[in-house]
């Protein structure tokens, strides 16, 4: 086997064992926080219906980063092992984030272990509650330092080459590298966001499906709250990441919104096909592509004309950006609507087809991210380390990376279906109905012993 | 103390706290498993989740620092280690994962099959085995240069002694820190038909673990002399390893003192890892690469250093907390609590 083909294998292995990660990651990053708001309502209002929330969800949320870890080590051992002449040199220049997630790992999975382990040990609830703060800060900043690596890898620095020697290095400038501010506020956000409406699309789906009960009243109306701010902050914080594009990577700006000629005045390109180099079916919106890069109606936008055609990033990543934005646009509607509704007292949006659409926004928002991500890592082809290292000079040599696409392609098949399986199994069995009655008999108990 | 000889230890340490933390979960699944064969669930299986079930993840962790620490202090092995133990590496992740998938799917997902249970002890026996080809490799000779890439000798690697005493000495060691901690724990516990249970396994895997712990320096003499010969000259520490060893065997034997019995044992282990250590010093990969040609740059490792300190400062707190309220709580030990959301 050839080159050729260990760097197109290992860049679908890369892409799968991602793609795959990136679906648990996100909830693991989101969940902690919704836990930990449904707690903190319940011990507020003395409401057991928001704490039984909090714990179911906590149950949930363990399988996920069960799958997560896993799934985690995995991709963390194949950097090494597809890539490794880039993590040699990643190794110089941006290894401390990396070694600082590993203690925010640590920090989270030692306080999870404590948090599930002692629901009922405290007296003071707020105690208990206490624990999961540094489960969610554990969480959170596990991305906010994995994610400096992925913006590191966009718009490299703290470091000169000197005749291919790596001189000057300065780990913190690396670090704090121009496309981190927004890379890592977008990546945090919509984290949050997806987690609110996976939550969301359960307490939907549970209300279709014939319970009435209040308790799921209550978690639909709770996280799709917390998805419209969610969402809302998602969408700016977008605008600011094509901004930031716009600045310091404007090929993959051009290639995600077809723009092919430098211009004033630009037009914003929405959907459409690519018909022999022509755009086809597309909406155009005057000068809104100046406005989103630069705030200005007539400012200059960089088109694909000015780079050499070798690094023009593939243009399919229009579809890809179209999808995220889309999906971010008709969530921050839907909640809306949802919220405007129940204070305004709409009748449609108990309706049966108005709880689907909150079901699908579950699978919608991991959509999104999915999309996000794909047009951020192709986008940023053919750079592995953009301007710096080509993708094709990263990859091993080794000639077995078939065998372990299929290998691992078996094991994810096998993870995400488990995982789904096993989430069904165990909130089907355990209704909500029985625990509130099971609860409230042992509370009985509790009150006839004294 | 150079920052080369700093961050080796920042790293040697990690490993022996994932060598150890992980035997005792390896071994625990293994003993779990065969006693689900054999018909004595009954006497082990609570005692075994109830260590295992709160720290597993800890004890992933431990792992993922080592192979991101190293990277970090010396990212050359990212290129030797990284594109000649593709495979290798791989099959331990898939195995790691069946491990993760049990805890997520059976202990906290409730889904229940005995066959799963075999897969997974099976794993506590294959992980280390996997895993120990990398101190095999590191041994030299398994490793040739073509033109410029490094390429693993699969031939040389499954037809050579030294590797699979290795490998047998990882599976013995596994078996034998796992019952000599288990033992303590079920003592703790207050189950005496465990603790027995438990007892007798370690006393079986004792003499195992020292003999074949005995063959790998034989073995070495032919395979690299350079590292022989430095094992030799640290024969004060492998003495000081057999006192600890004779130590911990005998209250074990003796009914006493189990807690004691399992420092000993980490004292066996930590004296052995380190002549191991010393004499392996300065060489990471016999003989293309030593710690000195793979090191990172000044201001990098500073830096790792500063936030291990650091991160350390949280740790160990919060490690501290996790022990006391699950290894060291009476209530907790003795199943008297079960506070699992
Ligand atoms: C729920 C998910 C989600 C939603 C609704 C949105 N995004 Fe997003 N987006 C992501 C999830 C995401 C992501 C997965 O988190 C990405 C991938 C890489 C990254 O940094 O964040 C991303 C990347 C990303 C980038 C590329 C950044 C880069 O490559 O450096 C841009 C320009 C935007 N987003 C812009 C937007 C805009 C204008 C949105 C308007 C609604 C939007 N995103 C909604
Ligand atoms: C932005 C994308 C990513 C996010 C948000 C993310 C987040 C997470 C989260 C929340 C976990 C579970 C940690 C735990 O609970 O212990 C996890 C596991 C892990 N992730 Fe990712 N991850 C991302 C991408 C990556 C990448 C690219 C790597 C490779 C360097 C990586 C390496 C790991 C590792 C090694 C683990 C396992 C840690 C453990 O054993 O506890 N992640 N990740
Ligand atoms: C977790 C969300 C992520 C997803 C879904 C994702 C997705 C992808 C995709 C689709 C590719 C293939 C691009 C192509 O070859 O056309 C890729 C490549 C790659 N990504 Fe990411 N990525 C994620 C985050 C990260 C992060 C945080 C890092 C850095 C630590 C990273 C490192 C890489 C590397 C090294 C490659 C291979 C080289 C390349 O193709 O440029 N990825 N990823």
């Amino acid at each position: 086997m050839g080159n050729e083909d260990s760097v197109l294998l290992s860049r679908i292995l890369t892409e799968l064992t991602l793609s795959f990660h990136i679906i648990y990651a996100t909830i693991g990053v989101g969940i902690p926080l919704m836990i930990m708001i449904a707690q903190w309502v319940g011990i507020k209002k003395q409401d057991e219906h928001y704490i039984l929330l909090a714990r179911r969800w906590t149950r949930g949320f363990v399988i996920s980063v069960a799958v997560g870890v896993v799934t985690g080590t995995a991709i963390g051992l194949q950097l090494s092992l597809l890539w490794p002449h880039f993590m040699e040199l990643a190794g110089n220049v941006i290894a401390l984030p990396l070694f600082m997630e590993t203690f925010a790992f640590f920090f989270e999975a030692i306080f999870l272990g404590i948090y599930i382990y002692t629901w009922d040990r405290f007296e003071n609830q707020k105690k208990h509650l206490l624990l999961l703060i540094p489960v969610a800060i554990g969480a959170s900043f596990s991305a906010v330092f994995i994610t400096i690596v992925n913006a590191f890898m966009n718009a490299p620095q703290g470091f000169d080459l000197a005749g291919g020697q790596l001189v000057n290095v300065s780990p913190i400038v690396a670090m704090f590298n121009p496309a981190m501010p927004t890379k890592v506020a977008h990546v945090l956000v919509t984290a949050y966001m997806t987690s609110a409406f996976v939550l969301a699309s359960i307490g939907a789906s549970r209300l279709l499906k014939g319970s009435d009960h209040l308790y799921h009243k209550k978690a639909l109306f709770l996280t799709l709250k917390l998805g419209f701010v969610f969402s809302v902050a998602s969408a700016l914080i977008g605008d600011f990441s094509g901004k930031y594009l716009a600045e310091y990577q404007p090929e993959k700006l051009a290639a995600a919104e077809w723009h092919f000629e430098t211009e004033e005045g630009a037009p914003l390109i929405l959907f459409g096909v690519l018909d022999n180099g022509n755009v086809k079916y597309a909406i155009k919106v005057p000068y809104a592509l100046s406005i989103l890069a630069r705030d200005l109606p007539k400012a200059e936008v960089i088109g694909l004309d000015q780079f050499p055609k070798d690094e023009v990033p593939p243009l399919y990543i229009h579809y890809l950006f179209d999808a995220m934005v889309t999906i971010g646009m008709v969530l921050t509607g839907l909640s809306l609507i949802y919220l405007l509704g129940t204070w305004l007292r709409w009748q449609f949006i108990v309706s049966k087809w108005f709880r689907w659409l909150l079901v699908l926004g579950g699978p919608l928002s991991v959509l999104a991210i999915e999309t996000g991500w794909w047009l951020d890592e192709v986008g940023r082809q053919p750079w592995i380390l953009r301007g710096i290292m080509r993708t094709k000079e990263a990859a091993t040599s080794s000639g077995q990376v078939d065998l372990m696409l299929l290998l691992f392609a078996g094991l994810y098949l096998i993870l995400g279906v488990g995982s789904v399986v096993v989430l069904i199994r165990m909130f089907r069995k355990n209704t909500v109905e029985q625990e509130l009655a099971d609860r409230a008999s042992l509370k009985a108990g509790e009150r006839y012993d004294a | 103390m150079t920052l080369e000889i700093l961050g080796i230890t920042v790293l040697g340490m990690f490993l022996f706290g994932y060598i150890i933390v992980a035997s005792i979960d390896f071994g625990a699944g293994f003993f779990n498993a065969f006693s689900t064969v054999t018909g004595k669930q009954h006497i082990l299986t609570k005692v075994i989740q109830r260590y295992l079930s709160p720290v597993w993840e800890v004890t992933n962790v431990f792992l993922v620092f080592f192979f991101v620490g190293i990277v970090g202090f010396f990212p050359k092995t990212a290129f030797y280690f990284g594109s000649t133990l593709l495979v290798p590496a791989s099959i331990a992740i898939v195995l790691l994962a069946i491990r993760g998938s049990y805890y997520a799917f059976s202990t906290y997902g409730g889904l229940k099959h005995k066959r799963y249970t075999i897969l997974y002890g099976l794993t506590g026996l294959f992980i280390p085995a996997s895993l120990s080809i990398v101190l095999t490799i590191s041994e030299g000779g398994f490793v040739r240069m073509e033109g410029a890439r490094p390429v693993l000798d699969y031939w040389r690697l499954f037809t050579s002694p030294l590797s699979w005493s290795i490998v047998v000495l990882s599976l013995t060691a596994v078996l034998y820190i796992s019952a000599v901690f288990l033992t303590w724990y079920a003592h703790k516990a207050k189950d005496e038909e465990a603790t027995n249970l438990l007892r007798k396994y370690a006393l079986i895997w004792a003499g195992p673990a020292i003999i074949t712990a005995a063959g790998i320096i034989v073995e070495m003499r032919t395979n690299n002399p350079e590292h022989y010969k430095g094992l030799v000259s640290l024969w004060w520490l492998f003495a000081l390893s057999v006192m600890f060893f004779a130590g911990s065997v005998y209250f074990i034997w003796k009914r006493q003192a189990y807690g004691l019995a399992f420092w000993l044992m980490v004292g066996q282990f930590t004296s052995a890892f380190l002549a191991y250590g010393i004499s392996h010093y300065p060489y990471l990969m016999y003989p293309y690469l030593t710690i000195y040609d793979s090191f990172t740059n000044e201001s990098m490792a500073i830096a790792l250093v500063i936030a291990f300190v650091a991160g350390l400062g949280l740790l160990l707190p919060s490690l501290y907390l996790l022990l006391k309220l699950f290894l060291f709580n009476k209530e907790y030990v003795q199943g008297k609590r079960d506070d699992h959301a």
